[in-house]
């Protein structure tokens, strides 16, 4: 009972591999977000070790302001929602209100970036810059790593929302590139967890 | 909870407006916990240490959740298969790190 | 504008690299000018410079490695050559700053360019074919890791010619790559280098993971899928899961010496450990990253000329994760000399030590698939069995090694050096160039040849054991690695054996290209020309298609039920290649190509029942059933009824 199945190349499989295709996207993007996880892990590994080597410089306690923190962490964590908004308005076909909320997320990530260099800015003017010291070195480079990919973010952000105006706006391939960015952004605001909490708030205790 | 009324696409679930909210209040209030043990020194630093690492690991799976859309339906079995894998590899090595260099670190005699 | 660039940094006073750069620039005149004049530049870039095509990035892949292997032999022959001269007084003749940079250069080479870019070669080509996909899940990424991994190359090479190579090793350890001690750019030009090969790499890692998770073809489940092929998985796994850590440790490197950070400097609260402990977690999954692959390529090949299915297939796949699992919690046996405690020594030597248990069920897993086969003694076979011979070896080594005490005596020494290249060159080299052998045929259409195939492996089998049995002995005597020159009268009678022994590798590497140059000239002869697409009677999907394959690799995705089931199919006369996948004929209506196919629902229907009925599971497609198709129904009514008397005959009982 052998049989021949013969199928026009290109048609039948043609709709498979284009559905495959589709996923494979969003999933090729989600394993390239573990290996980042596992990038600010051994960022993380790096900073535990030098959390107490301040070399006579000065320690976290004395340098860090919570309220900045908390602010910066406000601004993140709204602009996650916003981004959700943004998400549920392109899941429902409106653009004009997609475009609203992914400008607003914009706005929140610019907002957070600013207060991050600012303080960048304030430490290195106070002499406490990533060369004073190995437990500034690694506290820069963690939190400027998140920082980077948030900048990354923001440029993804205002290129997606210029791609909006093309035609192919809400097609299967400008979804996927909506949902990583959402799963990248989502990301940021997990690692942003982490550097709260055990960069900022264990540093003074 | 909202789960229920989301509207479900190729098995993956892309919340609601409902549920995202919910999901900000819980991570709002986790996070003012967190910086509120801190800051008004309500407990020992060992104590605050635990209380803060268990609120940052409960918050990351309500990110997860509410906004990642993380969930147990088959389709995304991979998905968290490679975080999980994800997690055990950044425990391995942040554990591994500071097991080596405390030690070696008490061992010479260098700190 | 040009930075540290003057013309000072062409090292025109070391005639030893101006002769090699002055050869370099003729021999890469020649191909250029070659490809020139037979008019094949716009050929070679669009059908293969700009190719996507995972065949094609392979075959680049291998190309490279192959260039790199002479480029890291060379320096081989270098450092042997000068062991054996520099001796008593006698100063050699290469001065130790070049000395330095050569052996720096050896291990950077052979280990990132040569290794890794052969492993990548062959699972460019190979995977994809295995699981029935018709390409990689991102082709374009696929080629952009190439030519990551390519420039990188380049770059490697330039910084011979024009400034320096480091000095400090393959894994440049601070402080002595900090500034203040490496001043010059060979640490800049190595970080740069690796970095982008890494993210090169990491990138074909995740590639190939979406590849083997998402594009098997229908019904390959994970038991279904050739050993090769999970060895190749665990391998990406692993590059994902510790290339990350690659990029990190050399990014602080990098910070530290341009923005004056102290992550790993003597001052400023640095810890130099720690350098150690993040490089070596990366760098200890990676040599499994590379010995994996291998491990699949004994595997496929024992089982294919043992004439018998691999022995334990199951308990492989869970040796492999084993190893996998295990690979990532032993890195500080890369440095129990540095200080840590008895815990953290105890806890990672006897972690190393667990390895070699999977590692020898695997072992006994070819040796058992050997056992009462028809075994042919061709030149794959040779390789296998010398890797057997010399793994093992290497393996004892290793877990004398893994003992702490031991490694106190031994560490640094050339006992160490003799060790790894004995697990490098018997597991990860002899594994890649049996692989090349057995592959060769499916990738160009061809066979390789096999006399000069034989006696490329006898001088690599000979050479290796005269080369590094003395450094195990020398090594024992306290001979340490990276030395340039020594006094001690017993290290020199070793010395001058090594050096032969490289010498005879070098006939080996010779006899390789000769195979290549020889199997390439007589590629019409009808005994090597493979017009079968199965030349050895293999048992996985890749051999089931034409070789060369076509661009596209499936027209039709083949249907998967149990392991080797292009081998079952086989074995019942069921059908050929051409009559499963390739394009027969064009139908006239819809002018698409149509296959002819036999799926493999009807074996396992004739498992299942032992009646006919494997109908369901492929119904005939609109454009068969169409009248100017009628040729391929007719086929099909023949076809079912030769299936039908098959069915009374005893199905195979080797499975």
């Amino acid at each position: 009972m052998a049989n021949i199945s013969a199928t026009p190349h290109g048609t039948a499989h043609g709709i498979d591999d284009h559905e495959h295709h589709h996923t494979n996207n969003v999933f090729g993007f989600w394993i390239y977000l573990m290996t980042d996880c596992l990038l600010f892990g051994t960022l993380f590994a790096t900073f535990a070790v030098m959390r107490t080597q301040f070399a006579g410089g000065p320690t976290g306690k004395e340098l860090f302001d919570l309220n900045g923190v908390g602010l910066e962490t406000a601004l993140l964590l709204l602009s996650s929602i916003t981004f959700g908004f943004g998400m549920l308005s392109a899941y429902a076909r409106k653009q004009g209100a997609m475009l609203l909320w992914l400008a607003i997320t914009f706005l929140l990530g610019l907002g957070f970036l600013v207060l991050e260099l600012k303080e960048f800015a304030h430490l290195i003017h106070e002499g406490a810059g990533p060369d004073r010291s190995a437990f500034l070195s690694a506290f820069f480079t963690l939190v400027a790593t998140h920082g980077l990919h948030v900048t990354c973010g923001l440029v993804w952000i205002a290129v997606i929302m210029i791609q909006s105006f093309s035609s192919q706006v809400f097609s299967t391939r400008y979804m996927d590139k909506l949902q990583c960015l959402s799963l990248f952004w989502h990301f940021l605001d997990i690692v942003w967890i982490c550097v709260f909490t055990f960069v900022y708030l264990l540093s003074v205790i | 909870m909202s789960q229920a009324s989301t509207h479900q696409h190729e098995g993956e679930s892309h919340g609601s407006f409902a549920s995202y909210i919910i999901g900000f209040v819980i991570a709002a209030i986790l996070t003012v916990a967190a910086f509120a043990i801190v800051e008004m020194h309500l407990m020992s630093p060992g104590m605050t240490f635990g209380v803060i690492s268990a609120l940052a690991v409960v918050q990351i799976f309500v990110h997860l959740i509410y906004f990642l859309h993380m969930n147990s339906s088959s389709s995304q079995s991979w998905n968290n298969t490679a975080f999980a894998f994800a997690v055990i590899c950044v425990l391995i090595i942040i554990g591994g790190t500071i097991f080596i260099i405390h030690d070696v670190s008490m061992n010479m005699m260098s700190r | 504008m040009l930075g540290k660039l003057t013309l000072s940094a062409i090292p025109l006073d070391v005639p030893i690299l101006v002769g090699t750069f002055s050869g370099v620039v003729i021999v890469a005149l020649a191909v250029l000018g070659a490809i020139t004049y037979f008019g094949k530049w716009g050929y070679l870039w669009r059908e293969w410079l700009t190719s996507v095509d995972h065949k094609r990035l392979g075959i680049m892949y291998i190309v490279l490695a192959l260039v790199m292997l002479f480029r890291g032999f060379a320096d081989a022959i270098m450092m042997r050559s000068q062991l054996a001269l520099a001796y008593n007084g006698n100063p050699g003749y290469l001065p130790p700053h070049h000395y330095d940079q050569i052996f720096s250069a050896h291990g950077t080479i052979m280990i990132f360019f040569m290794a890794m870019a052969f492993m990548t070669g062959l699972l460019n080509v190979i995977v994809p074919l295995q699981i029935g996909a018709r390409d990689v899940a991102f082709p374009f990424l696929n080629s952009l890791s190439f030519w990551m991994t390519t420039i990188s190359a380049v770059l490697i090479n330039v910084s011979l010619f024009i400034g320096e190579f480091a000095q400090c090793g393959w894994l440049v350890y601070p402080p002595l790559s900090e500034q203040q001690f490496s001043p010059g750019v060979g640490v800049d030009y190595y970080i740069w280098a690796v970095q982008l090969a890494g993210v090169g790499t990491l990138l074909t890692g995740v590639n190939f993971f979406v590849t083997i998770v998402k594009m098997r073809a229908p019904g390959m489940g994970w038991m279904q899928m050739p050993v090769f092929t999970w060895t190749a998985f665990v391998t990406v796994v692993l590059i994902m899961a510790v290339f990350p850590v690659l990029t990190v440790t050399l990014g602080e490197l990098a910070l530290d010496r341009y923005l004056g950070m102290h992550f790993f400097t003597n001052d400023g609260g640095g810890s130099v450990q720690l350098y150690l402990s993040l490089i070596w977690t990366w760098g200890h999954p990676e040599v499994y990253i590379l010995v994996l692959p291998a491990f699949g390529v004994f595997s496929e090949i024992t089982q294919t000329f043992s004439r018998k299915p691999l022995f334990g297939y199951r308990v492989m796949v869970y040796a492999t994760l084993a190893i996998g699992v295990l690979s990532f919690i032993v890195w500080a046996h890369h440095f129990f000399t540095m200080g840590a405690g008895p815990n953290v020594n105890a806890f990672f030597g006897v972690a190393t030590m667990i390895i070699a248990v999977p590692t020898g069920v695997k072992i006994f897993n070819w040796l058992f698939t050997m056992y009462k086969g028809r075994i042919q003694f061709n030149g794959m076979m040779y390789w296998v069995m010398g890797f057997m011979i010399t793994f093992s070896i290497g393996g004892m080594t290793g877990v004398m090694l893994a003992m702490p005490a031991a490694d106190f005596v031994l560490h640094n020494s050339l006992f160490l050096i003799a060790h790894f290249h004995n697990v490098i060159i018997g597991g990860v080299y002899f594994g890649y160039v049996a692989g090349l052998n057995f592959w060769w045929p499916k990738v160009l259409g061809f066979k390789m040849n096999e006399a000069w195939g034989k006696r490329a492996f006898w001088c690599w089998f000979v050479g290796f054991y005269l080369a590094f049995v003395p450094l195990y002995i020398a090594g024992f005597e306290g001979m340490t690695r990276r030395m340039n020159h020594y006094d001690n009268a017993d290290w020199h009678v070793q010395m001058q054996i090594a050096a032969l022994g490289a010498a005879v590798i070098a006939v080996g590497v010779v006899c390789q290209l000769m195979q290549i140059y020889v199997s390439i000239r007589d590629r019409n002869l009808p005994e090597s020309r493979d017009f079968t697409g199965d030349p050895w009677n293999a048992r996985t999907l890749e051999w089931s298609m034409s070789s060369p394959p076509p661009a596209y690799n499936f027209a039709i995705l083949p249907d998967i039920h149990g392991i080797d089931t292009f081998h079952t199919e086989k074995q019942l006369g069921r059908r050929s290649y051409e009559a499963r996948f390739s394009p027969r004929s064009t139908c006239r209506k819809t002018r698409l190509p149509v296959s002819l196919s036999v799926p493999s629902a009807s074996y396992s229907a004739l498992q299942r029942s032992g009646t006919s009925g494997g109908l369901q599971h492929s119904p005939l497609p609109a454009c068969s059933r169409q009248s100017s198709c009628a040729a391929s129904t007719m086929m099909w009514i023949i076809m079912s009824r030769s299936a039908k008397s098959n069915a009374t005959r005893p199905i195979m009982s080797a499975h």
